[in-house]
């Protein structure tokens, strides 16, 4: 078990604009092992979505299979929660979205969740453009049997019992890239600057938003030659553009050097404020990001950031032209013909 | 004409089981050559006459080249059931004409293409010969190399209607019909309709006593395909949310509700749609996304064949364990595997009863019309919703794929659908600790909230591992058993929701009775018939539900023996009951039908034949 939590909140703890405290967005105490990457990402959803001012209630959370996919239950504990099947949540949570538009969808999952088991359904949530935020807490290594290695876990990347893995990793966030998706971000579980400003942009994109967040497993990939232990990606981790996500209708002003500050509007009038952009690529240009993640994977370094998005999106609601109404607060007026119409229907099968 | 064969059968030959509305013809066909229309116009002609007319494909798993046959029965008696035998057979297709001669029953007919002469090893001196040069027909009368192909198949109807007493005008009208909006093409059509028969009267004696006579038998009937009425049902049903992936014989049941919806569901002020229709990747996908649409409160469902079913079995536990509501529409196919794709069968019943590993057991519906297809689709929403659990309706290829004469669909406006137990905000805000695996009423049935409800009551974790009452994780063994078994008593209360059996008797006086369920109710009905007349009485029981209703266990015990009618290998329904219920399995003796051809009267009445009489004792 990660941490005791103590019941005691300090009252004159600051309230968002809904009048709720920080705390009002946590979980149930989390089961994961001390020190576990996780908790620190299912942390920075809270404060995400404390500071986003969300209705806990009206965000629903999604997992599959796995230490990841346990941790909707320590974070946001008045939202709706499925723990689906093992690498099988993309699809729930395209179902859950075809049935109410109105809803935030957080889908969480692993590395072996998404990039094994998962592969088929993750490529094709990508494809569709389901509006819903995918986190993959990534820590190479499958935690809940006891540290196999996983789809991502790099090449040459030794596991706790010495062994080194002979396979070509997976790269989900240049695979997500390839395959169209409309925000792409990279980060580490122990880099919360980060990692908060990127969650509260990602819940706010209109599409597809995908968080590659490499999350080290202290108890089975912490370890000396593991390419995913704290040690490693914190002396490889470099760190792309660091953001601000500015609400609508409250915008800050910068206090970097004029020229090195790029804002991109969002759908509702707020703004990602790239700060002390990167030179070598354009977050908004898919070839330029692809070709950044492939020189910083050259170099052996993981980088990190927003990587890629397109903030003019249509989502999986647009392409089908479904009803702006959710459909599932259609009534059977609404849905059903009726009597007549079933008259004439009968009369072409006569 | 140049046919050596040329009308060495015509009007006068004596005809065995024929006469007049009650034959059996055979079109044999190359797949893909536009065959498939002009076969279907024949059938709609004898229905639009008013005559009972059941027709079947029997078709290739192949798109292009192989052979495909079109088998139509008329019967004045309204034996729709498949019967064995060729009266008549239109030999088109070179490739299966030794087989396809070798088909007709002696004293039959072959209509066949003359513009070649036929080989001899074709030539029987038991069967009659209607040689007809479709092709050089064609030729001299069209020119493009398409519509000389598709005419052909136009030309040998009007000589089949010639032969038949088909009346023209049906003809015209359904030409009519099927060209609405595209009138320009009616011409051509009904010019090739007069072709065929100006060649019969010409040169043959028509019409045959073997042919068709109008009649008022249908009232008000229709003639459907069951796929279309679970597609018409799914949108009467409310279903707003479909997830799918394309598998025969399964495809066009999301089609045809694709096709319902895009006018049905069209909002006519905004131009979008009240409904989503989502091709997955493939069948996991698509079970997955009508469970999360479940979940979040939309009517949804998927159809699927066995392998689909297979690759859905897992999602259909966590379904029925986490009790999420979910609509599947099984056509059955021949297995196992890849098994036969374009043939019937029965055989998925054990698989989708049980789907999943642990302690799990689906709801089943099984119809036997297009009405009940589509009347089982639109009650399966309203079960899924107040059972929350998957319900799988059960259909077959020949329901599904073939035109059956059904009683019209109706809908009650004044029906309302079923939710379930959906507690709103309003009714949270009355509970202290929302429960929703909690068994409030008694029933097995808990109550369920929709994501979004209310801002601090009524979430909860969705999930496929085991919990409390209150949805909490939990590895207790005494917490897991109470849920276990209160999903059983849901399964209990799910008997007297589901569809009861349908009885075929008068009274229940005869000592054996026969157990059957979907399309072997076509046949059973002709065997019935058919043992009556030899002086075998035996009562009826169609089964439209599993779990069984009590009627199921009654009529076993009432009777000495059971005869349990199924299409498949291993008798998977008798297996079922004799699981399910308190009954002596040594009473159930099994019929089985599995080459992939809808079960005969024939075959069931021979069977049961052979049981009594081997069996005197017994009887």
């Amino acid at each position: 078990m990660s941490y005791v939590r103590p019941k005691f909140r300090h009252p004159a703890l600051p309230t968002n604009k809904l009048g709720y405290t920080v705390d009002y967005y946590e979980g149930s105490l989390s089961t994961l092992c001390a020190g576990c990457g996780h908790d620190s990402i299912s942390a920075s959803v809270i404060q995400a979505a404390f500071e986003l001012n969300i209705e806990p209630h009206r965000l629903a959370k999604l997992s599959g299979i796995g230490c990841s996919s346990k941790t909707p239950a320590y974070f946001l504990s008045n939202s709706h929660g499925f723990n689906s099947v093992h690498g099988r949540m993309p699809s729930v949570a395209t179902g859950a979205n075809l049935a109410n538009r109105d809803l935030i969808y957080f889908g969480v999952s692993g590395d072996g969740d998404t990039a094994s088991i998962g592969m088929g359904q993750f490529v094709h949530v990508v494809r569709r453009n389901l509006n819903m935020v995918y986190v993959v807490m990534n820590n190479g290594c499958y935690g809940l049997t006891k540290g196999q290695d996983s789809a991502t876990a790099d090449l040459g990347s030794k596991n706790k019992s010495g062994q080194v893995n002979p396979f070509e990793s997976i790269d989900l966030a240049s695979l997500a890239i390839e395959l169209g998706a409309t925000f792409v971000a990279q980060s580490f579980s122990g880099d919360k600057a980060q990692l908060i400003p990127l969650m509260k942009a990602a819940i706010m994109h209109p599409g597809f938003a995908f968080i590659n967040v490499i999350s080290p497993c202290v108890t089975f990939n912490n370890n000396v030659g593991s390419t995913k232990s704290y040690d490693y990606v914190r002396e490889h981790v470099e760190a792309t553009a660091t953001i601000d996500f500015v609400p609508e209708m409250k915008e800050i002003t910068a206090n970097y050097k004029e020229g090195s500050v790029e804002k991109v509007k969002m759908h509702d009038g707020s703004f990602i404020q790239l700060n002390k952009l990167a030179k070598d690529w354009d977050p908004l240009d898919k070839r330029s990001a692809v070709n950044a993640m492939m020189n910083a994977k050259e170099k052996g370094e993981i980088l990190t950031g927003l990587l890629y998005m397109n903030p003019e999106t249509k989502d999986l609601h647009h392409t089908i032209n479904s009803t702006e109404k959710p459909l599932n607060t259609l009534s059977a007026k609404d849905l059903c013909p009726g009597s007549e119409m079933l008259k004439d229907i009968n009369a072409e099968f006569r | 004409m140049s046919s050596s064969t040329k009308s060495t059968g015509s009007n006068g030959s004596a005809i065995k089981n024929s006469g007049i509305n009650n034959f059996v013809v055979r079109f044999a066909n190359v797949n893909g050559t536009g065959s498939a229309s002009a076969n279907h116009l024949f059938t709609k002609a004898i229905f639009r006459m008013g005559i009972p007319v059941t027709p079947k494909n029997i078709f290739p798993s192949n798109i292009q080249g192989l052979p495909t046959w079109y088998e139509v029965r008329v019967s004045e008696k309204g034996y729709l059931g498949r019967r064995e035998g060729i009266d008549l057979l239109v030999a088109v297709n070179p490739q299966s004409m030794k087989a396809d001669i070798a088909s007709v029953r002696p004293g039959g007919y072959l209509l066949y293409d003359s513009s070649k002469k036929l080989n001899e090893e074709y030539l029987r001196s038991d069967i009659h010969y209607i040689g007809i040069p479709l092709m050089d027909m064609c030729n001299e009368n069209y020119s493009d190399p398409r519509q000389r192909q598709l005419f052909k198949n136009i030309i040998y109807v009007g000589a089949l209607a010639a032969l038949f007493a088909i009346e023209f005008e049906v003809l015209e009208g359904l030409l009519a019909d099927q060209f609405k909006g595209k009138e320009k093409l009616i011409p051509a059509n009904v010019k090739a309709l007069q072709l065929g028969g100006d060649y019969i009267r010409e040169n043959f004696k028509y019409p045959l006593d073997m042919r068709v006579e109008r009649r008022e038998l249908l009232k008000d009937s229709i003639l459907m395909d069951g796929n279309s009425a679970c597609g018409l049902g799914a949108v009467y049903g409310g279903a707003s949310v479909a997830a799918w992936y394309p598998i025969t014989p399964s495809t066009s049941v999301v089609e045809a509700f694709m096709d319902y919806s895009a006018t049905l569901r069209l909002d006519k002020e905004t131009g979008k749609r009240k409904v989503a229709i989502v091709q997955a990747e493939d069948e996991l996908a698509a079970i997955g996304m009508v469970i999360g649409a479940g979940w979040n409160g939309a009517r949804s469902f998927t159809a699927t064949s066995g392998p689909g079913v297979s690759l859905m079995n897992e999602f259909l536990g966590l379904a029925y364990f986490a009790e999420i509501p979910a609509v599947l529409i099984d056509v059955q196919r021949t297995g196992p595997s890849t098994g036969m794709p374009t043939r019937t069968q029965q055989s998925d019943v054990m698989e989708a009863a049980y789907a999943s590993h642990g302690d799990t057991k689906h709801v089943l519906l099984f119809p036997s019309t297009p009405k009940e297809c589509f009347d089982m689709t639109a009650d399966a929403f309203d079960l899924a919703e107040e059972l929350q659990t998957p319900i799988i309706v059960m259909t077959d290829l020949d329901l599904g794929m073939n035109d059956h004469i059904s009683a019209p669909l109706q809908w009650d406006d004044k029906r309302e659908y079923k939710r379930g137990k959906v507690l709103n905000a309003e009714q949270l805000e009355k509970i202290e600790r929302f429960g929703r695996y909690k068994d409030v009423d008694n029933d097995g049935i808990p109550y369920r909230t929709y994501p979004g409800t209310h801002p601090t009551k009524g979430s909860y974790f969705t999930r496929g591992t085991s919990r409390d009452e209150y949805a909490v994780y939990t590895e207790d063994g005494n917490a897991y058993k109470k849920n276990m078994d209160r999903l059983m008593k849901k399964w209990e209360t799910s008997k007297t929701m589901v569809h009861k059996p349908e009885l075929y008797q008068e009274k229940n006086s005869s000592e054996n009775g026969v157990l059957f369920f979907g399309t072997s109710a076509y046949s059973v009905e002709e065997a019935m018939d058919d043992l009556k007349l030899q002086g075998i009485t035996l009562d009826a029981l169609r089964i439209r539900s599993f779990p069984f209703n009590k009627t199921v266990e009654e009529f076993i015990t009432s009777h000495k023996k059971v005869f349990v009618i199924e299409q498949n290998r291993d008798a998977q329904m008798k297996s079922i009951i004799s699981i399910e219920l308190q009954v002596d399995p040594n009473k159930l003796i099994s019929i089985l039908n599995y080459d992939g051809l809808p079960i005969t009267a024939h075959h069931i009445a021979l069977e049961i034949v052979k049981n009594l009489f081997t069996n005197k004792k017994v009887k």
